[in-house]
């Protein structure tokens, strides 16, 4: 089994770099649109928090069609290509980031708001200087979510064109090699983790000192 | 300094404040007073346009404020409230700074008016300049939540029960900052708490508040030697129910809510402890609850650095002055009074803590004095 699945590996290289580059491009430019996307759109819905209330609310019925059924809605208009695989995926990550944007901001403590605009603060000033860096570790957070379902969705991303490690996935399951899922399956996950991993600790650093807790001594 | 003309504010159908007239001068401590719902914390957010009146004037410096920018007023005005409201995601040095950097001073002017402003506190600005408000008590907390208001020097503050969270050790000493605070500096300060104790103490005049309007707006001692009418009278009296004024025993007029911990505690927990209560100081004790000293929050910042301390019993706790619970009321407040003590703690003959007498209590006394027969007479 190993020996096969080192040969398989072998023989496959090639291929295999370029798989996981395209499926860490899909990836990242999904995630980057939906944050660029999300996180403005999160901020606006905190100013008005009975429309924002509803939005979330049908973006996560949304959020439940299965992805293989909302890149068959949109392929008779994107075709086939990575354009359609980036246009759904991007569409995917968005809740997650949008959801801790609007909830990391709305769970800032009304004393702090209030001080701030007490002291004179400017609407843009209270958000820039206060809410959004109290409520960044929690916006980080949706953005690692978001990275972690994008990285495992966009392995089906190859049935509309998408390409990446689905591809090699996908072509072990039709030709019934185990060896070839695997090549294909492991780095996805190890992929995932990573990421998240890397997303967390950015969470950390972003994290104000004084909000910190703090250890006990 | 503040003039209210005709003010009425309701939320919907929900009258708040009916027709409200007032005029703080200038140098005033105002104090705004009442039952929860009176409208006293709207009045206040009112002088700043935290919340826009339904009809009416209000002029501040002779200026109508509906004419003035809201941000641009608000700068012009000190704000504290009781939450505090330091911003967590700053240093101590940058919340101060907050409106100096609004109004755009140069960054060496506004290190200099921080360490200004710490200093004038008893603060020391190389130990607190770089801490976070998690890294202080309560009592710290707020100390500095003045200090930011005052930054500019404004003539102006509003303080919105600034002391209702803290202990009452803390409260006190933070009383007499603020009202030292106001007569060196001259400014004028509108207040309002729930407590007729630190209204008694702090005011120039007391604005007593109920649905909305003013029952009786005068200085403290005309309030409680002339309450107008028996609202009045059953708010400043209800605090008798309390307290028995009727006596001269220490042990009758201390507060027996207090916080101590053994010599057993273990380190890190007494200092989670005394951040979730908001004191300044543990009072010490062994086993039977004798009193064995106090240990001021300094102290046990100055060790926890340097080394490893398991429990309170291996820290040497300051001897501090007691009295027995019943000795003579009179001979706790001489005590306060001639040694300048925050409070005095109440012992058994066997050295067991029983209760603190604070400067609070005095007041309640004497009030008592003051205003215990006309309640007598219903």
């Amino acid at each position: 089994m190993m020996s096969e699945f080192l040969s398989v590996l072998e023989s496959n290289w090639g291929r295999l770099v370029t798989a996981f580059s395209i499926h860490v491009q899909v990836a990242l430019i999904a995630v980057l649109l939906g944050s660029l996307i999300a996180i403005p759109l999160g901020i606006i819905l905190t100013r008005c928090p009975r429309m924002g209330k509803k939005v979330i609310a049908v973006l996560s019925v949304l959020q439940t069609v299965p992805s293989m059924v909302m890149f068959g809605l949109l392929l008779p208009f994107t075709g086939i290509g990575r354009p359609t695989a980036i246009v759904v995926l991007t569409l995917y990550s968005i809740l997650p980031i949008l959801r801790n944007t609007y909830t990391g901001i709305s769970d800032v403590a009304d004393s702090y708001v209030d001080a701030a605009r007490g002291m004179g603060m400017s609407g843009r000033q209270v958000l820039c200087r206060v809410e959004l860096p109290i409520a960044l570790p929690v916006i980080v957070t949706g953005i690692r979510i978001s990275s972690v379902y994008i990285i495992s969705w966009a392995t089906v991303a190859t049935i509309v064109g998408g390409g990446g490690l689905g591809d090699i996935i996908f072509i072990g399951v039709a030709r019934n090699n185990h060896a070839m899922i695997l090549m294909g399956a492991i780095p996805a996950s190890l992929l995932a983790i990573t990421t998240s991993f890397i997303i967390g600790r950015i969470a950390k650093a972003v994290t104000p000192r004084g909000l910190r807790r703090e250890r006990a001594r | 300094m503040v003039v209210f003309e005709n003010i009425s504010k309701s939320f919907g159908n929900n009258v708040v404040i009916q027709n409200l007239s007032l005029n703080i001068k200038r140098g005033q401590f105002a104090v705004l007073i009442g039952p929860s719902g009176c409208g006293k914390t709207t009045s206040l957010r009112m002088i700043n346009r935290l919340i826009e009146p339904t009809m009416g004037t209000i002029l501040v410096d002779d200026q109508d404020i509906s004419k003035v920018n809201p941000v641009d007023l608000r700068r012009q005005i000190g704000y504290v409230i009781q939450q505090i409201g330091l911003f967590p995601n700053m240093t101590i040095e940058q919340n101060i700074e907050v409106v100096p950097k609004l109004l755009g001073w140069p960054k060496e002017k506004r290190r200099e008016r921080v360490r200004e402003l710490l200093e004038m506190v008893g603060m020391n600005p190389l130990q607190y300049c770089n801490r976070y408000p998690s890294e202080l008590s309560g009592g710290q907390q707020q100390r500095v939540g003045v200090l930011r208001a005052l930054a500019v020097s404004p003539p102006l503050l509003l303080m919105d029960e600034p002391f209702g969270a803290l202990d009452p050790i803390t409260r006190e000493t933070l009383q007499d900052e603020i009202k030292k605070l106001q007569t060196d500096l001259g400014i004028t300060i509108v207040f309002v708490t729930h407590d007729i104790d630190e209204a008694v103490k702090l005011a120039d005049v007391i604005i007593l508040m109920k649905d909305g309007k003013i029952v009786q707006a005068a200085p403290p001692e005309e309030l409680l030697s002339n309450p107008a009418g028996d609202f009045v009278r059953e708010f400043i009296g209800k605090k008798r129910l309390h307290v028995n004024y009727d006596v001269d025993l220490v042990r009758e007029i201390m507060n027996s809510k207090i916080f101590t911990v053994t010599k057993s505690k273990g380190f890190a927990e007494s200092i989670a402890l005394m951040r979730q209560r908001n004191v300044d100081s543990l009072i010490v004790t062994d086993d039977d609850g004798r009193l064995e000293g106090v240990i001021p929050v300094e102290a046990l910042r100055d060790v926890a650095g340097k080394k490893m301390i398991n429990t309170i019993g291996e820290l040497e706790p300051a001897k501090v002055p007691t009295i027995n619970l019943n000795a003579q009321a009179r001979e706790a407040f001489d005590t306060i009074l001639s040694e300048k003590l925050p409070y005095l703690i109440v012992v058994d003959s066997k050295n067991r803590v029983r209760g603190l007498v604070t400067k609070t209590s005095l007041v309640k006394a004497l009030a008592g004095v003051v205003w215990g027969e006309n309640a007598d007479d219903e």
